[in-house]
Protein backbone atom coordinates (compact mmCIF):
# COMPACT_ATOMS: atom_id res chain seq x y z
CA UNK A 1 0.00 0.00 0.00
CA UNK A 2 1.24 3.44 -0.84
CA UNK A 3 1.38 5.94 1.97
CA UNK A 4 -0.28 9.29 1.21
CA UNK A 5 2.14 12.20 1.03
CA UNK A 6 1.75 14.46 4.05
CA UNK A 7 1.49 18.18 3.51
CA UNK A 8 2.06 20.92 6.08
CA UNK A 9 -1.58 21.18 7.20
CA UNK A 10 -2.02 17.46 7.77
CA UNK A 11 1.21 17.24 9.77
CA UNK A 12 0.20 20.18 11.94
CA UNK A 13 -3.27 18.76 12.60
CA UNK A 14 -1.86 15.36 13.57
CA UNK A 15 0.76 17.11 15.71
CA UNK A 16 -1.96 19.15 17.44
CA UNK A 17 -3.97 16.06 18.33
CA UNK A 18 -0.89 14.20 19.57
CA UNK A 19 0.34 17.22 21.56
CA UNK A 20 -3.05 17.66 23.19
CA UNK A 21 -3.28 14.00 24.12
CA UNK A 22 0.19 14.16 25.67
CA UNK A 23 -0.78 17.28 27.63
CA UNK A 24 -4.03 15.64 28.69
CA UNK A 25 -2.37 12.48 29.96
CA UNK A 26 0.23 14.55 31.79
CA UNK A 27 -2.45 16.77 33.27
CA UNK A 28 -4.52 13.79 34.46
CA UNK A 29 -1.59 12.83 36.66
CA UNK A 30 -1.41 16.19 38.39
CA UNK A 31 -4.36 15.84 40.80
CA UNK A 32 -3.28 12.47 42.24
CA UNK A 33 0.26 13.65 42.88
CA UNK A 34 -0.81 17.09 44.10
CA UNK A 35 -3.44 15.71 46.48
CA UNK A 36 -0.81 13.37 47.84
CA UNK A 37 1.55 16.34 48.33
CA UNK A 38 -1.28 18.27 49.89
CA UNK A 39 -1.78 15.54 52.48
CA UNK A 40 1.85 14.78 53.16
CA UNK A 41 3.07 18.38 53.35
CA UNK A 42 0.73 19.46 56.20
CA UNK A 43 1.51 16.17 57.92
CA UNK A 44 5.19 17.16 57.78
CA UNK A 45 4.41 20.68 59.00
CA UNK A 46 2.20 19.45 61.82
CA UNK A 47 4.43 16.50 62.77
CA UNK A 48 1.88 13.88 61.77
CA UNK A 49 2.28 10.94 59.43
CA UNK A 50 -0.29 11.57 56.73
CA UNK A 51 -1.35 8.79 54.34
CA UNK A 52 1.47 6.23 54.19
CA UNK A 53 -0.22 2.86 53.77
CA UNK A 54 -1.58 2.36 50.26
CA UNK A 55 1.21 1.09 48.06
CA UNK A 56 2.04 -1.62 45.59
CA UNK A 57 2.08 -5.00 47.37
CA UNK A 58 5.12 -4.89 49.67
CA UNK A 59 6.26 -1.42 48.65
CA UNK A 60 4.37 1.33 50.39
CA UNK A 61 5.87 4.16 48.32
CA UNK A 62 5.12 6.66 51.13
CA UNK A 63 1.40 6.29 50.45
CA UNK A 64 1.76 7.65 46.93
CA UNK A 65 -1.01 5.39 45.62
CA UNK A 66 -3.55 6.67 48.18
CA UNK A 67 -5.11 9.14 45.75
CA UNK A 68 -5.18 6.52 43.00
CA UNK A 69 -7.23 4.39 45.34
CA UNK A 70 -9.45 7.38 46.05
CA UNK A 71 -10.01 7.97 42.34
CA UNK A 72 -10.97 4.33 41.80
CA UNK A 73 -13.33 4.58 44.77
CA UNK A 74 -14.95 7.72 43.32
CA UNK A 75 -15.51 6.07 39.94
CA UNK A 76 -17.22 3.05 41.51
CA UNK A 77 -19.55 5.15 43.68
CA UNK A 78 -23.23 5.59 42.96
CA UNK A 79 -24.06 8.72 41.06
CA UNK A 80 -26.74 10.49 43.06
CA UNK A 81 -28.59 13.51 41.67
CA UNK A 82 -30.80 15.54 44.03
CA UNK A 83 -34.46 15.17 43.11
CA UNK A 84 -35.03 18.91 42.94
CA UNK A 85 -31.95 19.69 40.83
CA UNK A 86 -32.01 21.01 37.26
CA UNK A 87 -30.74 17.81 35.73
CA UNK A 88 -29.34 19.17 32.47
CA UNK A 89 -27.29 21.91 34.08
CA UNK A 90 -26.31 19.59 36.91
CA UNK A 91 -24.64 17.21 34.45
CA UNK A 92 -23.26 20.01 32.29
CA UNK A 93 -21.56 22.06 35.02
CA UNK A 94 -18.47 19.86 35.60
CA UNK A 95 -17.84 19.80 31.84
CA UNK A 96 -18.11 23.57 31.55
CA UNK A 97 -15.66 23.79 34.42
CA UNK A 98 -13.20 21.35 32.86
CA UNK A 99 -13.07 22.34 29.18
CA UNK A 100 -11.88 25.97 29.69
CA UNK A 101 -9.10 24.84 31.99
CA UNK A 102 -7.98 22.32 29.35
CA UNK A 103 -8.01 25.12 26.74
CA UNK A 104 -5.98 27.25 29.15
CA UNK A 105 -3.34 24.61 29.78
CA UNK A 106 -3.05 23.84 26.07
CA UNK A 107 -2.19 27.44 25.22
CA UNK A 108 0.92 27.39 27.43
CA UNK A 109 4.15 27.18 25.37
CA UNK A 110 5.88 24.30 27.14
CA UNK A 111 9.13 24.66 25.25
CA UNK A 112 10.83 25.83 22.08
CA UNK A 113 9.93 24.08 18.83
CA UNK A 114 11.10 20.61 17.93
CA UNK A 115 11.88 19.08 14.56
CA UNK A 116 10.62 15.67 13.49
CA UNK A 117 11.47 14.48 10.00
CA UNK A 118 12.06 18.01 8.79
CA UNK A 119 8.73 19.35 10.09
CA UNK A 120 8.92 22.18 12.59
CA UNK A 121 6.48 21.62 15.46
CA UNK A 122 5.91 24.13 18.23
CA UNK A 123 5.45 22.84 21.75
CA UNK A 124 2.24 24.67 22.56
CA UNK A 125 -0.98 23.02 21.45
CA UNK A 126 -2.70 26.33 20.76
CA UNK A 127 -0.39 29.10 19.60
CA UNK A 128 -2.22 32.37 19.13
CA UNK A 129 -0.89 35.87 18.62
CA UNK A 130 -3.30 37.03 21.31
CA UNK A 131 -2.38 34.23 23.70
CA UNK A 132 -2.62 36.33 26.87
CA UNK A 133 -6.08 37.67 25.95
CA UNK A 134 -7.24 34.19 24.96
CA UNK A 135 -6.25 32.90 28.40
CA UNK A 136 -8.16 35.71 30.11
CA UNK A 137 -11.24 34.95 28.01
CA UNK A 138 -11.05 31.25 28.77
CA UNK A 139 -10.71 31.76 32.52
CA UNK A 140 -13.82 33.93 32.26
CA UNK A 141 -15.79 30.99 30.86
CA UNK A 142 -14.68 28.84 33.79
CA UNK A 143 -16.87 30.94 36.09
CA UNK A 144 -19.97 29.54 34.36
CA UNK A 145 -19.17 26.02 35.55
CA UNK A 146 -19.03 27.14 39.16
CA UNK A 147 -22.19 29.25 38.93
CA UNK A 148 -24.19 26.55 37.16
CA UNK A 149 -23.06 23.84 39.57
CA UNK A 150 -24.34 25.78 42.57
CA UNK A 151 -27.52 26.98 40.91
CA UNK A 152 -28.50 23.61 39.45
CA UNK A 153 -28.09 21.66 42.69
CA UNK A 154 -30.76 23.73 44.46
CA UNK A 155 -29.06 23.48 47.83
CA UNK A 156 -28.40 26.34 50.23
CA UNK A 157 -24.75 25.51 50.70
CA UNK A 158 -24.15 24.97 46.99
CA UNK A 159 -25.84 28.23 46.03
CA UNK A 160 -24.01 30.29 48.65
CA UNK A 161 -20.73 28.65 47.76
CA UNK A 162 -21.17 29.24 44.04
CA UNK A 163 -22.25 32.87 44.53
CA UNK A 164 -19.21 33.54 46.66
CA UNK A 165 -16.88 31.71 44.30
CA UNK A 166 -18.16 33.36 41.13
CA UNK A 167 -18.19 36.88 42.65
CA UNK A 168 -14.65 36.29 43.85
CA UNK A 169 -13.43 34.91 40.53
CA UNK A 170 -14.83 37.76 38.47
CA UNK A 171 -13.58 40.35 40.97
CA UNK A 172 -10.03 39.07 40.74
CA UNK A 173 -10.14 38.69 36.99
CA UNK A 174 -9.87 42.48 36.65
CA UNK A 175 -6.59 42.87 38.58
CA UNK A 176 -5.35 39.73 36.80
CA UNK A 177 -6.01 41.38 33.44
CA UNK A 178 -4.48 44.67 34.57
CA UNK A 179 -1.35 42.97 35.90
CA UNK A 180 -0.46 41.60 32.45
CA UNK A 181 -0.67 44.96 30.66
CA UNK A 182 2.71 46.35 31.89
CA UNK A 183 4.34 43.21 30.46
CA UNK A 184 2.64 43.81 27.13
CA UNK A 185 3.90 47.41 27.26
CA UNK A 186 7.47 46.33 28.01
CA UNK A 187 7.76 43.38 25.63
CA UNK A 188 5.31 44.65 22.99
CA UNK A 189 3.60 41.32 22.36
CA UNK A 190 0.65 39.24 23.50
CA UNK A 191 2.09 36.03 22.10
CA UNK A 192 3.31 33.91 25.01
CA UNK A 193 6.16 32.34 23.03
CA UNK A 194 7.42 35.78 21.99
CA UNK A 195 7.13 36.95 25.60
CA UNK A 196 9.47 34.12 26.57
CA UNK A 197 11.96 34.97 23.81
CA UNK A 198 11.92 38.59 25.00
CA UNK A 199 13.04 37.42 28.46
CA UNK A 200 16.21 35.84 27.12
CA UNK A 201 18.46 37.12 29.92
CA UNK A 202 17.76 37.03 33.63
CA UNK A 203 17.58 40.79 34.21
CA UNK A 204 14.92 41.02 31.50
CA UNK A 205 12.60 38.66 33.37
CA UNK A 206 9.14 40.01 34.12
CA UNK A 207 9.66 39.87 37.86
CA UNK A 208 12.58 42.33 37.65
CA UNK A 209 11.08 44.67 35.06
CA UNK A 210 7.63 44.77 36.65
CA UNK A 211 7.67 43.48 40.23
CA UNK A 212 4.32 45.07 41.12
CA UNK A 213 2.69 43.12 38.29
CA UNK A 214 4.10 39.94 39.77
CA UNK A 215 2.75 40.89 43.19
CA UNK A 216 -0.77 41.45 41.79
CA UNK A 217 -0.60 38.33 39.63
CA UNK A 218 0.47 36.16 42.54
CA UNK A 219 -2.47 37.26 44.70
CA UNK A 220 -4.91 36.82 41.80
CA UNK A 221 -3.46 33.37 41.12
CA UNK A 222 -4.62 32.23 44.55
CA UNK A 223 -7.97 34.03 44.36
CA UNK A 224 -8.80 32.79 40.83
CA UNK A 225 -8.53 29.15 41.82
CA UNK A 226 -10.45 29.69 45.09
CA UNK A 227 -7.51 28.44 47.08
CA UNK A 228 -6.51 29.27 50.64
CA UNK A 229 -6.27 31.95 51.99
CA UNK A 230 -9.16 32.89 49.66
CA UNK A 231 -11.10 29.62 49.81
CA UNK A 232 -14.29 31.16 51.22
CA UNK A 233 -16.34 29.43 48.55
CA UNK A 234 -15.75 26.14 50.31
CA UNK A 235 -15.20 27.18 53.91
CA UNK A 236 -15.83 23.76 55.44
CA UNK A 237 -16.92 25.22 58.75
CA UNK A 238 -19.74 27.25 57.17
CA UNK A 239 -20.63 25.81 53.77
CA UNK A 240 -19.86 22.07 53.99
CA UNK A 241 -18.01 22.03 50.66
CA UNK A 242 -19.25 25.01 48.67
CA UNK A 243 -20.56 24.74 45.14
CA UNK A 244 -19.88 21.02 44.76
CA UNK A 245 -21.71 19.93 47.92
CA UNK A 246 -24.26 17.90 45.95
CA UNK A 247 -21.75 16.27 43.62
CA UNK A 248 -20.38 12.83 44.21
CA UNK A 249 -18.61 10.09 42.28
CA UNK A 250 -16.92 10.88 38.96
CA UNK A 251 -18.45 14.36 38.66
CA UNK A 252 -16.86 15.37 41.95
CA UNK A 253 -13.56 14.04 40.62
CA UNK A 254 -14.02 16.24 37.53
CA UNK A 255 -14.33 19.35 39.71
CA UNK A 256 -11.17 18.35 41.51
CA UNK A 257 -9.42 17.74 38.21
CA UNK A 258 -10.35 21.15 36.84
CA UNK A 259 -9.24 22.87 40.04
CA UNK A 260 -5.81 21.28 39.94
CA UNK A 261 -5.42 21.76 36.20
CA UNK A 262 -6.24 25.45 36.67
CA UNK A 263 -3.63 25.67 39.43
CA UNK A 264 -1.07 24.02 37.17
CA UNK A 265 -1.93 26.25 34.22
CA UNK A 266 -1.66 29.40 36.33
CA UNK A 267 1.66 28.21 37.75
CA UNK A 268 2.94 27.67 34.20
CA UNK A 269 1.61 31.07 33.13
CA UNK A 270 3.35 32.72 36.07
CA UNK A 271 6.66 31.08 35.09
CA UNK A 272 6.13 32.09 31.47
CA UNK A 273 5.30 35.71 32.21
CA UNK A 274 7.67 36.49 35.05
CA UNK A 275 10.40 33.86 35.15
CA UNK A 276 11.52 33.39 31.58
CA UNK A 277 9.38 30.35 30.79
CA UNK A 278 11.38 27.37 29.57
CA UNK A 279 14.73 29.17 29.57
CA UNK A 280 17.39 28.14 32.07
CA UNK A 281 18.80 31.23 33.85
CA UNK A 282 22.29 32.22 32.64
CA UNK A 283 22.31 29.54 29.92
CA UNK A 284 21.30 30.79 26.51
CA UNK A 285 19.07 28.62 24.37
CA UNK A 286 21.46 28.87 21.41
CA UNK A 287 24.22 27.32 23.53
CA UNK A 288 21.94 24.43 24.53
CA UNK A 289 20.99 23.82 20.90
CA UNK A 290 24.64 23.72 19.83
CA UNK A 291 25.44 21.27 22.64
CA UNK A 292 22.42 18.96 22.56
CA UNK A 293 20.66 19.53 19.25
CA UNK A 294 17.20 21.03 18.77
CA UNK A 295 15.06 18.23 20.15
CA UNK A 296 17.04 17.50 23.33
CA UNK A 297 17.31 21.22 24.06
CA UNK A 298 13.53 21.45 23.75
CA UNK A 299 13.14 18.61 26.24
CA UNK A 300 15.46 20.39 28.68
CA UNK A 301 13.30 23.47 28.19
CA UNK A 302 10.12 21.55 29.01
CA UNK A 303 11.76 20.17 32.16
CA UNK A 304 12.83 23.68 33.17
CA UNK A 305 9.32 25.08 32.77
CA UNK A 306 7.83 22.18 34.72
CA UNK A 307 10.37 22.73 37.49
CA UNK A 308 9.46 26.40 37.71
CA UNK A 309 5.75 25.53 37.71
CA UNK A 310 6.35 22.90 40.40
CA UNK A 311 7.68 25.61 42.66
CA UNK A 312 4.42 27.55 42.36
CA UNK A 313 2.38 24.39 42.91
CA UNK A 314 4.36 23.90 46.09
CA UNK A 315 3.71 27.56 46.98
CA UNK A 316 -0.04 26.87 46.75
CA UNK A 317 0.28 24.09 49.32
CA UNK A 318 2.70 26.03 51.48
CA UNK A 319 0.46 29.08 51.66
CA UNK A 320 -2.63 26.99 52.29
CA UNK A 321 -1.20 25.54 55.48
CA UNK A 322 0.44 28.78 56.60
CA UNK A 323 -2.17 31.53 56.31
CA UNK A 324 -5.64 31.62 57.90
CA UNK A 325 -8.73 32.25 55.75
CA UNK A 326 -9.79 35.80 54.87
CA UNK A 327 -13.19 37.25 55.73
CA UNK A 328 -15.42 37.87 52.71
CA UNK A 329 -15.49 41.68 53.01
CA UNK A 330 -11.71 41.70 53.40
CA UNK A 331 -11.41 39.60 50.26
CA UNK A 332 -13.60 41.92 48.18
CA UNK A 333 -11.91 45.03 49.60
CA UNK A 334 -8.50 43.66 48.70
CA UNK A 335 -9.60 43.01 45.13
CA UNK A 336 -11.61 46.13 44.40
CA UNK A 337 -10.07 48.78 46.64
CA UNK A 338 -6.43 47.81 46.67
CA UNK A 339 -5.43 45.66 43.69
CA UNK A 340 -7.55 47.48 41.08
CA UNK A 341 -6.16 51.01 41.77
CA UNK A 342 -2.69 49.53 42.20
CA UNK A 343 -2.97 47.79 38.83
CA UNK A 344 -4.10 50.98 37.08
CA UNK A 345 -1.33 53.03 38.71
CA UNK A 346 1.18 50.35 37.73
CA UNK A 347 0.14 50.62 34.09
CA UNK A 348 0.32 54.44 34.05
CA UNK A 349 3.74 54.53 35.74
CA UNK A 350 5.13 51.84 33.46
CA UNK A 351 3.88 53.66 30.36
CA UNK A 352 5.39 56.97 31.55
CA UNK A 353 8.74 55.42 32.40
CA UNK A 354 8.89 53.60 29.06
CA UNK A 355 8.00 56.77 27.15
CA UNK A 356 10.60 58.86 29.00
CA UNK A 357 13.26 56.22 28.43
CA UNK A 358 12.33 55.91 24.77
CA UNK A 359 12.27 59.65 24.13
CA UNK B 1 -3.11 25.93 9.05
CA UNK B 2 -5.47 28.48 10.50
CA UNK B 3 -4.24 29.46 14.01
CA UNK B 4 -7.68 28.86 15.54
CA UNK B 5 -8.01 25.30 14.22
CA UNK B 6 -6.17 23.85 17.27
CA UNK B 7 -8.76 25.57 19.50
CA UNK B 8 -11.50 23.61 17.74
CA UNK B 9 -9.53 20.36 17.92
CA UNK B 10 -8.86 20.81 21.64
CA UNK B 11 -12.53 21.67 22.22
CA UNK B 12 -13.70 18.53 20.43
CA UNK B 13 -11.25 16.15 22.11
CA UNK B 14 -11.83 17.73 25.53
CA UNK B 15 -15.60 17.42 25.09
CA UNK B 16 -15.41 13.72 24.23
CA UNK B 17 -13.02 12.92 27.08
CA UNK B 18 -14.97 15.04 29.55
CA UNK B 19 -18.23 13.31 28.61
CA UNK B 20 -16.67 9.87 28.98
CA UNK B 21 -15.20 10.79 32.35
CA UNK B 22 -18.36 12.33 33.73
CA UNK B 23 -20.39 9.23 32.91
CA UNK B 24 -17.86 6.73 34.29
CA UNK B 25 -19.79 6.35 37.54
CA UNK B 26 -23.07 5.98 35.70
CA UNK B 27 -21.57 2.87 34.05
CA UNK B 28 -19.60 1.40 36.96
CA UNK B 29 -21.44 2.57 40.04
CA UNK B 30 -24.43 0.87 41.70
CA UNK B 31 -27.87 2.42 41.32
CA UNK B 32 -29.99 2.24 44.44
CA UNK B 33 -32.01 5.46 44.53
CA UNK B 34 -34.16 6.31 47.51
CA UNK B 35 -36.25 9.32 48.53
CA UNK B 36 -33.95 10.33 51.37
CA UNK B 37 -30.82 9.92 49.27
CA UNK B 38 -32.17 12.25 46.63
CA UNK B 39 -32.77 15.08 49.06
CA UNK B 40 -30.47 18.07 49.00
CA UNK B 41 -27.90 18.02 51.80
CA UNK B 42 -28.93 20.51 54.45
CA UNK B 43 -27.34 18.99 57.53
CA UNK B 44 -30.27 16.68 58.22
CA UNK B 45 -33.12 19.17 58.54
CA UNK B 46 -36.04 18.86 56.05
CA UNK B 47 -35.16 20.25 52.62
CA UNK B 48 -36.07 23.89 52.00
CA UNK B 49 -34.53 24.48 48.61
CA UNK B 50 -32.76 27.65 47.57
CA UNK B 51 -34.70 29.14 44.66
CA UNK B 52 -35.26 32.45 46.35
CA UNK B 53 -33.71 35.89 46.33
CA UNK B 54 -30.01 36.36 46.80
CA UNK B 55 -28.09 39.39 47.99
CA UNK B 56 -28.10 42.26 45.50
CA UNK B 57 -24.37 42.73 46.14
CA UNK B 58 -23.62 39.84 43.83
CA UNK B 59 -25.51 41.46 40.94
CA UNK B 60 -23.71 44.75 41.56
CA UNK B 61 -20.36 42.97 41.54
CA UNK B 62 -21.23 41.29 38.25
CA UNK B 63 -22.28 44.58 36.61
CA UNK B 64 -19.16 46.39 37.81
CA UNK B 65 -17.06 43.47 36.62
CA UNK B 66 -18.38 43.86 33.08
CA UNK B 67 -17.58 47.58 33.07
CA UNK B 68 -14.03 47.19 34.32
CA UNK B 69 -13.32 44.09 32.28
CA UNK B 70 -14.21 45.80 29.01
CA UNK B 71 -11.96 48.65 30.02
CA UNK B 72 -9.16 46.14 30.55
CA UNK B 73 -9.61 44.87 27.02
CA UNK B 74 -9.33 48.43 25.68
CA UNK B 75 -6.08 48.83 27.61
CA UNK B 76 -4.75 45.67 25.95
CA UNK B 77 -5.28 47.11 22.49
CA UNK B 78 -3.49 50.28 23.51
CA UNK B 79 -0.65 48.37 25.18
CA UNK B 80 -0.01 46.34 22.02
CA UNK B 81 0.23 49.49 19.85
CA UNK B 82 1.96 51.54 22.55
CA UNK B 83 5.32 51.83 20.77
CA UNK B 84 3.87 53.14 17.52
CA UNK B 85 1.44 55.57 19.19
CA UNK B 86 4.08 57.34 21.30
CA UNK B 87 3.19 60.33 23.47
CA UNK B 88 -0.18 60.77 21.72
CA UNK B 89 -1.24 57.33 22.94
CA UNK B 90 -0.08 58.06 26.47
CA UNK B 91 -2.08 61.31 26.70
CA UNK B 92 -5.14 59.58 25.25
CA UNK B 93 -4.93 56.68 27.66
CA UNK B 94 -4.43 59.00 30.61
CA UNK B 95 -7.65 60.78 29.68
CA UNK B 96 -9.34 57.37 29.39
CA UNK B 97 -8.03 56.23 32.77
CA UNK B 98 -9.01 59.57 34.35
CA UNK B 99 -12.64 59.14 33.21
CA UNK B 100 -12.52 55.59 34.49
CA UNK B 101 -11.13 56.64 37.87
CA UNK B 102 -13.92 59.23 38.13
CA UNK B 103 -16.45 56.42 37.66
CA UNK B 104 -14.56 54.25 40.11
CA UNK B 105 -14.61 57.01 42.76
CA UNK B 106 -18.37 57.43 42.15
CA UNK B 107 -18.88 53.71 42.71
CA UNK B 108 -16.86 53.88 45.90
CA UNK B 109 -18.78 56.95 47.19
CA UNK B 110 -22.12 55.27 46.53
CA UNK B 111 -20.84 52.37 48.66
CA UNK B 112 -21.50 49.86 45.90
CA UNK B 113 -18.43 47.92 46.94
CA UNK B 114 -19.14 47.73 50.67
CA UNK B 115 -19.64 44.25 52.11
CA UNK B 116 -20.74 43.85 55.67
Amino acid sequence: MELPVLDETAVQIIATVVKFLVVLVAVLHIPPVMIWVERRAPALMQRRRGPNRVGFFRWRLWGLLQTLADAVKLIFKEESVPGSAYRGFFHLAPLIGLIPTLLFVSSIPFGPGIEIGGWKISLSVIELDIGALFILAVTGIGVYGVTLAGWASNGKFSLLGSLRASAQMISYEIPLGLSLIPLVLIYGSLNLQQLIYAQSVVWKWGIFLSPISFFIFLICMFAETNRAPFDLSEGESELVAGFHTEYGSAKFALFFLSEYVAMFALSCLCSVLFFGGWQIPFVSHALLVSLLGVNLAALVGVATLLLKAAFFMWLYVWVRWTLPRFRYDQLMNLGWKFLLPLGLANICVTALVLAVMGA
Amino acid sequence: MHPYLPVLIVLAVALVIGLVMSFLSAFFGPKVPSAVKQEVFECGVPELGSRERMSVRFYLTAILFILFDIETVFLYLWARTFKSLGWFGIVEIFVFVAILVAGYVYVLKRKALEWE
